[in-house]
C-alpha cells in the first residue's frame, strides 16, 4: 500500500475526507520520511516539531467541513528557507542570517496558515537563492533523491529534494532565473514561476526585485494549481503584487496552440533530451494541440542581460545587510571596519562574486554599456515574445539542456550559469511559466528526470495548468 | 580586461573584503563573466528610446497607519546585535574634538 506521504495532495486531501488515514498520520508519515532520509539528503535545514494545535484544528476542520474546507488543510509542505515563518530562523542558507529570527509571517505564510497548511521545516537553498546547485549554501548541499551524487538543482534545490523524496507533499520555492523550474525538472516534479506580481513577496529575502516570484514544487500539476491558488492574490504589503484579473484573460479552446523556438534548440541540449521534448510534443500533438514554429530572435541574449540585471539588483538589496540593526554583525575599530567585518565574514563567495558584479555594471563609467543596454533588451525581449503570442497561446523549452548534473561538475561561474538558458526568459518578461516531467535519461546506469517548460502571456496560468497536465496525464 | 586593482576598488565600494588569494581567482572569473556578458554589445538598439508603460502604476497606498503602533517593536529590538532598552546602539561617529 502507497504510503500517505507518498501520495500527491489531491489524493491525500480525498483520503483525509474520507477517514482512510487522520492528519496526525499524514504529519508522522512525513516526518518520519525526513527523519530517515534528510540526514543523507540534507533537504531541510531544519525539521519542526509536531504543532499539535495546528494539526487538531486541521483535522477538525476536514471532519466539520469536508470538502468545504481547503485543499491545503492539514496538508504538510516543506519551506524555502528565503521565506519567513513569524519566530523561526530565516537563513536564506547564509552565515549572514544563521540566527535570525523573522519577526513576521510572509503573506504567503498567512496564506498557507490560514488554509490549514502543516510546515514540516525550512529547506536548504543556493546561499541568498544564488545558484543553481544548492553548492554555495553555507550549510552544505543538498542531495539528489533519484541519485545522491548529483545535485538537486536550485536554488530551491532542499524543496524539489524534500518533496522528491516525499518527505512533504508540496513546497514552496522562489524564482528569480529558474529556481522553482530548473530543481523541478532535476528531480521529476512539477514547478510553477507565476506571473511576475500574482504572488506577494512580503516577508521574501529579496535577491532581484524586478525578477523574484514565489511558487509551488508539487508532485501533480494538479497540486502545483492548489498550492497556486491557496498563496496569489493582491496585497497592499506587496506594490508589485497586482489583482487578479487585471491582466485580461484570452480566449482559449480545448487545443492550445504550442509555439516552439526550434532557432534556439539546435545547438546545446544533450541528444537524449531533445528526444524526449520532442516526443512530449509529439504526444500533444497526437491529442489535438497544434504545434507552430516561432522566432524569438532576441532570447539568444537572455542569459547575458539576467547576468547583468540580477547581480545588479541583489548587489543593492544586499547593501541592507551591513551588521548594524540584525544579522552576523562583527565590531572593528571604526563603523566602516564593522560593514566589512560583517559583509566580509557574512557573504559567502557567489553572493560577493554577485555583489561585485553588480557594483561593476551599476559603475558610472559602465552602467550605460551594461545596465541600460540589458535593460533595453530586456524590452525588446518582452515585445519579442508578445508577438510570438499573437500566432501561439504556449511556448515550449526544454527547462534544463541535461539532466542534474554531479557535485563540482559545474566549477566556473559561466558554466553554472549556462543551467538558466531556457528559464531566465520568464523571469526577465514578467511571465509565467510551469516546468513539468517529460520522462527521464539515463546516465551512469540510473534514470534522471528531466522537464518540459511551458511559457504564457501575463495571467496565463490556466493555459500552463491545461498544458501541462496533457503532458502528465 | 580586469585587474587586481579594479576588483579590489570595486570591493571596497560595495564594503567587502577581497583576500589576496580571492582576489586573483575573482579577477579571472570575472573576466569569463564579463566576456559572456559582452555578447549583448552585439546588439544595435537604443538605450534611451521608450520603455513602454507597465500595466500596473499608481500603487501607492493611502496615507494611514499600516498597522498598531509598537506591534513589531519588540521583535525588531530582540533582533539588535547590541542595544540600550529600546535603542540600536551604534559606534560612535562624530566626535567632539
Amino acid at each position: 500500500m502507497t504510503k500517505p506521504n507518498e501520495l500527491s495532495i489531491t489524493e491525500a486531501a480525498r483520503a483525509l475526507r474520507a477517514g482512510e488515514f487522520s492528519v496526525r498520520e499524514l504529519w508522522d508519515a512525513c516526518a518520519l520520511a525526513a527523519r530517515e532520509r534528510n540526514p543523507e539528503l540534507n533537504a531541510y535545514l531544519e525539521l519542526f516539531e509536531a504543532d499539535e494545535e495546528a494539526i487538531a484544528s486541521a483535522q477538525k476542520r476536514i471532519d466539520e467541513e469536508g470538502d468545504g474546507a481547503p485543499m491545503l488543510c492539514g496538508i504538510p509542505l516543506a519551506i524555502k528557507d528565503n521565506i519567513m515563518i513569524e519566530g523561526r530562523v530565516a537563513s536564506a542558507a547564509s552565515k549572514m542570517l544563521e540566527n535570525h529570527r523573522a519577526a513576521y509571517d510572509a503573506t504567503v505564510i498567512k496564506k498557507l496558515k490560514e488554509a490549514g497548511a502543516l510546515f514540516v521545516g525550512r529547506t536548504n537553498l543556493d546561499e541568498f537563492a544564488m545558484g543553481s546547485s544548492t553548492e554555495s549554501s553555507a550549510f552544505g548541499p543538498s542531495r539528489n533523491p533519484y541519485d545522491t551524487s548529483r545535485v538537486p538543482g536550485g536554488s530551491s534545490g532542499g524543496s524539489a529534494s524534500a518533496v522528491a523524496a516525499h518527505m512533504a507533499l508540496g513546497a514552496l520555492g522562489t524564482d528569480t532565473g529558474g529556481s522553482i523550474r530548473q530543481p523541478a525538472a532535476h528531480t521529476g516534479l512539477v514547478g510553477l514561476k507565476p506571473t511576475y506580481g500574482a504572488v506577494s513577496r512580503s516577508g521574501l529575502i529579496a535577491l532581484g526585485s524586478s525578477l523574484d516570484q514565489a511558487g509551488p514544487l508539487a508532485k501533480t500539476v494538479a497540486d502545483a494549481k492548489a498550492i497556486f491558488d491557496a498563496i496569489r492574490g493582491a496585497d497592499p504589503l506587496d506594490a508589485t503584487s497586482v489583482p487578479n484579473g487585471l491582466y485580461a484573460p484570452r480566449a482559449l479552446s480545448q487545443t492550445l496552440r504550442i509555439g516552439v523556438p526550434r532557432h534556439l534548440l539546435e545547438s546545446g541540449i544533450d541528444e537524449d533530451v531533445k528526444a524526449s521534448f520532442e516526443a512530449a510534443l509529439a504526444v500533444l500533438q497526437k491529442a489535438g494541440h497544434q504545434i507552430v514554429d516561432v522566432s524569438l530572435p532576441t532570447s539568444s541574449y537572455a542569459l547575458p542581460v539576467y547576468y547583468v540585471i540580477m547581480p545588479a539588483e541583489a548587489s543593492t538589496n544586499l547593501a541592507r545587510y551591513d551588521g548594524i540593526r540584525y544579522g552576523l554583525a562583527k565590531r572593528g575599530e571604526t563603523l566602516l571596519s564593522d560593514y566589512i567585518e560583517s559583509r566580509s565574514k557574512g557573504f559567502g563567495p557567489e553572493t560577493r562574486r554577485r555583489i561585485l558584479l553588480g557594483t561593476f555594471v551599476l559603475s558610472s563609467g559602465y552602467i550605460d554599456a551594461y545596465y541600460r543596454k540589458a535593460h533595453a533588451a530586456r524590452t525588446l525581449l518582452t515585445s519579442e515574445y508578445g508577438a510570438a503570442f499573437e500566432a501561439c497561446d504556449v511556448i515550449a523549452f526544454p527547462t534544463t539542456p541535461s539532466p542534474a548534473f554531479k557535485f563540482g561538475e559545474k566549477s566556473d561561474p559561466v558554466s553554472m550559469y549556462l543551467e538558466d538558458i531556457f528559464t531566465v526568459t520568464a523571469n526577465l518578461t514578467g511571465m509565467p511559466a510551469i516546468s513539468v516531467p517529460m520522462g527521464t535519461v539515463e546516465r551512469d546506469g540510473k534514470a534522471l528526470p528531466v522537464g518540459i517548460q511551458f511559457t504564457a502571456p501575463k495571467g496565463g496560468e490556466d493555459s500552463l495548468f491545461t498544458i501541462g497536465a496533457a503532458v502528465t496525464t | 580586461m580586469a585587474t587586481k586593482e579594479d576588483v579590489q576598488k570595486l570591493a571596497s565600494l560595495a564594503r567587502i573584503r577581497v583576500v589576496e588569494e580571492e582576489l586573483q581567482k575573482f579577477t579571472e572569473e570575472f573576466d569569463s563573466i564579463l566576456a559572456y556578458v559582452g555578447k549583448l554589445e552585439e546588439l544595435a538598439i537604443d538605450t534611451k528610446g521608450a520603455q513602454g508603460l507597465p500595466a500596473l502604476r499608481n500603487v501607492f497606498r493611502e496615507d494611514g497607519e499600516p498597522h498598531e503602533s509598537g506591534a513589531y517593536t519588540g521583535k525588531l529590538v530582540e533582533a539588535f546585535p547590541g542595544k540600550e532598552g529600546n535603542l540600536l546602539s551604534v559606534k560612535q561617529i562624530i566626535t567632539h574634538d
